[in-house]
């Protein structure tokens, strides 16, 4: 490694040490900090002085340790061996510092200053080339393809790179062995890229395709796009974790990078015990094989919390560069901006809103603006995206904080988790008053699911419009005071609520519902409320209507297998009509 | 990098609140802690706050009253904030800086450790997912605990936190083993009949064996209520990790520690966060409340029931609200159930945990368990929604149905919450539950699967 030139710590305060000397360090630089020479980035210079955030705990740093110019900016290892596992922030993998010797869980406490590479050296993977001596190649073209589970890891030319290959090698190889040279170049599968510089790519294309999650209250009212953004604020206890964890299980993604940022622990093991059980419908291997957890749980550095989002969103592009749909889950990035917030004030720069630099709205930009569905670099056509789902966590769940109100400006979806419904145990707590989505998917679903999608969607948004509005008069009134019909709005209403968009998390038939099986469970709703609405305009009291026996199959919809689903729909509505018409 | 040498400085230049400023400090490490001579030749102790060239900030723990610029030394000893541990921590009450303070011996220390901890790495974490028994009804039944877990109680002032705390802390086992809970309890700036209470119950007779208790009282120094939870945590954690016993953690009250901390921010001329709360108190909580947990391929499990009063019964206070994003769920307190004469006044609705599922069901507690409890909330959901209508329409208005959700709500909360001191087996929980649901017609049970209702339900009825 080339290092750069020599300095010596003046100040220390919190994760903020200044260090005089470092003549010719950059900003943004990695530097290695004191005599345990803890990795730091440059974040200001001024005159002699050069202040750095330190990624982990500055605890016994004294003035006058050395301070060393690394040279580089803070970049991340790309190449096999990346999917299945679990990095810390800055990529220092937690799987291997946990180990020692034989026992995989020796160490279960994190020290400071262990410099472990990220992928291992050792390993050998088999290439198999897909270009041959003479090629010309450009940068993006895939030079040839390894094996990682279930997916296939391409082997990218570097982005500087263009020439013609002089000699390719086949088969077993280490991330360090070059594999095909180019120009006499040799190129090897390992990479590295500066986290805070987002990859290039061809061109941006439209958001025209939906990433299918499987959450019914998700897919038909505010469905997200691929290449997309989506926030997801709510207090505590609303479900964000769950819901995102359900994303991360479910959603069709090629490629899930979790980003577990200042949140619980617990929950980060919970996903290592539960992911490799659990298999990925579509391809059959194990979800875990598709996974890549960064952990930079609350109690851990505060400064590398706030590279962690960088961390995982150049992980994501990675993949995105090689043809794939990759979906990058922040919980939370509320705990980004407090990081954000609290080396900022050790800065003591000027602060804006609720104490969060001024400079948190383009932060914030940065990030989510990484989103972006693309025509990738390289000469044959490919396309990948990547697509954001953040957590916000709001003081109070009081969406009015600056977190929520950026995020909304910038996200094209807002799934907003609403406390009431999270203590009515209604889940996901999605409430479908104040959530939205920019997108408009009405020609793929009707393409690819069904020619009534839309339609089906506009009549459920359109009653629980009704409904709420129903159910203020209600509030002040009673429900003596309204029609049969509109008393009949109210029944159907709690019916879409209860049957339709509450979806178990941990019910294994319902945790994903396919699309055409959200489908089915509509139209049977929408029927029922035909049923009712003819049973009440031929005299029959609502309450009867309301209280026919076979209404009960309605909320053991979710149990059908996705492959009955339009049959047994067929069925039930059969038996709900012939009853109703009974009635009245 | 231990220096064996010790550098003395006299060369105060600043006091004010719990601040000291020295200049010409060599050698100092960030964080350390320092000894704090004053002018009649006390010691106190002190911590680097801050380190600019030959310049420290130093947070004196003792309180500065009394200290001058001329003749004060601090004494710089290459120390990390470190506590002494060993087996002999059970049965011993200290202060909050870790010191004995039931006038017994020093403690002979096994090892030293670091106040602070370290971070688990989450790898080595193992999912907590064992059922612990409170023998509360409203805790076992709707929002279990389980080992390893961080629950805390949401209290306000004058409604019985420490007084459910001590219920758990002297009731909690696992049905399956006769291990019991070596209790830490932290007493954090309590007043001096909190301290009497606390020592009654846990410093008295049989219950001394299985407790350490760190008090630090209201009219002691703030800033050792900031270190009372970490030694209370340190001693927990190596009589978990290390003795592998299962240890739960009291931590009462957290407000107090809040308001410590804000004493100290403001001291140090912070940018202060909401209500004056520093922007940091998230990750600092989050530093306390992270040492709950269970590691794998160790015995023994840490359980932190952290108690804390909500200012002005505000549940969206930053005290509460930080606390809440950080812990896995919490038990809210009602002043009106307590106002009813319910005891424990535990609100189900608002309460949560959050690590339930993992420890219930067959093979935990009973395989209808989450059925009951899914069951159960619905009504209660239900039955709050009536209760406001009829605040508005009248109790007339009401369908047959709607009434007999009231009946039950009323009669689950004096019988099924309001158990007093009695102590309830899961399976009584449960019963009992039955019991109440009987009330409804089969069908109406829709969150329990049919199977269940028919095997339960007839039970209960021929009960």
């Amino acid at each position: 490694m080339t290092t750069g030139s020599h300095g010596e710590i003046w100040r220390v305060a919190g994760p903020v040490v200044v260090a005089r000397g470092l003549d010719g360090v950059r900003l943004y630089n990695v530097v290695r900090v004191g005599d345990a020479a803890l990795p730091g980035e440059v974040i200001r210079l001024e005159g002699e002085r050069v202040t750095i955030q330190v990624y982990e705990d500055t605890a016994g740093l004294r003035v006058g340790e050395p301070v060393l110019d690394t040279g580089r900016p803070l970049e991340v290892e790309l190449g096999p061996g990346l999917l299945g596992r679990i990095f810390d922030g800055t990529q220092r993998p937690l799987d291997v510092l946990a180990r020692a010797g034989d026992d995989p869980f020796g160490q279960p406490l994190l020290s400071s200053g262990s410099d472990v590479p990220a992928l291992d050296r050792e390993r050998t993977w088999a290439f198999e080339p897909r270009v041959a001596t003479g090629d010309s190649v450009v940068a993006g073209d895939v030079l040839g393809i390894v094996a990682e589970g279930a997916l296939e890891h391409r082997i990218l030319v570097p982005v500087d790179t263009a020439g013609v290959v002089t000699a390719v090698r086949r088969g077993p190889a280490r991330l360090d062995d070059p594999v095909v040279w180019v120009d006499d170049q040799p190129l090897k599968m390992l990479s590295r890229w500066p986290v805070r510089d987002p990859r290039p790519a061809a061109g941006r294309l439209d958001a025209s395709t939906p990433l299918i999650t499987g959450q019914r209250a998700i897919d038909v009212l505010f469905p997200l796009a691929r290449g997309g953004a989506a926030t997801i604020p709510g207090g505590f206890g609303t479900g964000k974790t769950v819901l995102q964890q359900s994303l991360a299980k479910w959603a069709h993604a090629d490629v899930v990078i979790y980003v577990g940022c200042g949140e619980r622990g617990n929950e980060l093991t919970e996903v290592l015990q539960e992911f490799p059980e659990l298999v990925d419908p579509r391809t059959g291997a194990s979800l875990m094989e598709r996974t890549i957890l960064i952990a930079n749980t609350s109690n851990m550095p505060v400064a590398a919390r706030e590279a962690s989002i960088y961390t995982g969103v150049t992980l994501a592009e990675y993949f995105r560069d090689q043809g794939y749909h990759v979906a990058l889950m922040a919980d939370s990035t509320s705990r980004w901006g407090e990081a954000l917030r609290e080396v900022s004030s050790r800065l003591e720069e000027m602060p804006a809103e609720e104490g969060y630099p001024a400079y948190l709205s383009s932060r914030l930009a940065e990030f989510y603006e990484r989103a972006a569905a693309v025509r990738c670099l390289g000469s044959d056509v490919r396309e990948g995206s990547v697509t954001i789902i953040g957590a916000v966590s709001p003081a109070g769940g009081d969406f009015s904080e600056p977190i929520t109100q950026h995020s909304l400006r910038l996200a094209g979806t807002f799934w907003a988790l609403d406390t009431t419904l999270a203590r009515q145990r209604h889940f996901p707590a999605i409430d479908w008053n104040r959530s939205y989505t920019l997108f408009d998917f009405a020609a793929w679903f009707e393409r690819e699911v069904a020619a009534d999608w839309e339609e089906q969607r506009a009549w459920a948004r359109e009653l629980l419009q009704r409904e709420a509005q129903l159910l203020e008069v209600v509030q002040l009134l009673g429900p003596d005071t309204l029609a049969p019909p509109e008393r009949l709005t109210l029944r159907t209403g709690r019916l879409l609520r209860e049957d339709f968009l509450q979806q178990s998390a941990f019910d294994e038939r319902d945790a994903y519902c396919a699309a055409p099986k959200q489908l089915a469970m509509l139209r049977a709703i929408r029927r029922t409320d035909a049923a009712m609405s003819a049973a009440v305009t031929r005299g029959a009291p609502v309450d009867e209507a309301g209280a026919a026996p076979s209404l009960a199959a309605l909320a053991r919809m979710h149990e059908w297998p996705a492959e009955q689903a339009e049959e047994r729909a067929a069925e039930l509505i059969k038996d709900i009509e012939r009853e109703l018409e009974a009635v009245g | 990098m231990t220096r064996l040498y010790t550098t003395e400085h006299r060369t105060t230049t600043y006091v004010s609140g719990p601040l000291l400023i020295a200049e010409h400090a060599e050698h100092v490490a960030y964080d350390e802690l320092v000894d704090v001579v004053t002018p009649s030749g006390e010691r106190r102790l002190g911590q680097v706050l801050e380190i600019e060239g030959d310049r420290m900030v130093v947070q004196v723990l003792g309180g500065t009253r009394g200290l001058d610029i001329d003749s004060t030394a601090v004494l710089v000893r290459a120390r990390a904030a470190r506590m002494p541990v060993g087996p002999d921590l059970v049965g011993r009450i200290f202060d909050g800086m870790g010191r004995p303070a039931d006038g017994g011996p020093e403690l002979l220390p096994e090892a030293e450790r670091d106040l602070n901890g370290r971070p688990v790495n989450p790898v080595a974490r193992a999912h907590p997912a064992e059922f612990i028994e409170t023998g509360i009804s409203a805790i076992d039944g709707l929002h279990t605990l389980v080992r390893g877990q961080k629950l805390p109680v949401f209290s306000g002032y004058g409604l019985p936190g420490l007084e459910l705390a001590a219920q758990i802390a002297e009731s909690a086992r696992v049905p399956s083993s006769d291990e019991g809970f070596v209790v830490v309890f932290a007493a954090i700036g309590v007043t001096d009949r909190e301290a009497a209470f606390l020592r009654a119950r846990f410093a008295e007779g049989a219950a001394l064996e299985r407790s350490v208790l760190f008090v630090n009282r209201a009219d002691e120094p703030a800033a050792e209520r900031i270190s009372c939870p970490r030694a209370a945590l340190t001693a927990a954690e190596y009589l978990a990790f290390e003795r592998g016993m299962h240890v739960l953690v009291v931590l009462v009250d957290m407000t107090n520690y809040c308001e410590a901390l804000r004493e100290a921010a403001a001291a140090r001329d912070e940018v202060p966060g909401r209500r004056g709360y520093p922007g940091y108190m998230y990750s600092d909580l989050a530093s306390l409340f992270e040492r709950a947990g269970r590691i794998r391929g160790r015995p023994g499990s840490l359980t932190q029931i952290p108690i804390l009063s909500m200012p002005d019964d505000d549940v969206t206070h930053p005290i509460p609200d930080v606390t809440g994003y950080i812990t896995e769920g919490q038990i809210v307190l009602s002043r009106e159930l307590d106002r009813r004469g319910i005891a424990p006044p535990i609100d189900v609705l608002p309460s949560l945990s959050r690590l339930m599922n993992a420890g219930i069901g067959d093979g935990n507690t009973r395989e209808d368990h989450r059925g009951v409890a899914d069951q159960i909330s619905a009504f209660l959901g239900r039955g709050r929604e009536l209760r406001n209508l009829i605040s508005i329409v009248g109790e007339q208005a009401l369908s047959d149905d709607d009434r007999r959700i009231l009946a039950f709500v009323d009669q689950f909360e004096r019988r099924f919450v309001g158990q007093d001191t009695q102590r309830r087996s899961i399976i009584e929980t449960l019963d009992l539950a039955w019991e109440l649901l009987a009330a409804f017609p089969a069908g109406e049970l829709k969150r329990i699967t049919p199977e269940l209702v028919e095997r339960y339900r007839t039970t209960a009825e021929r009960a």
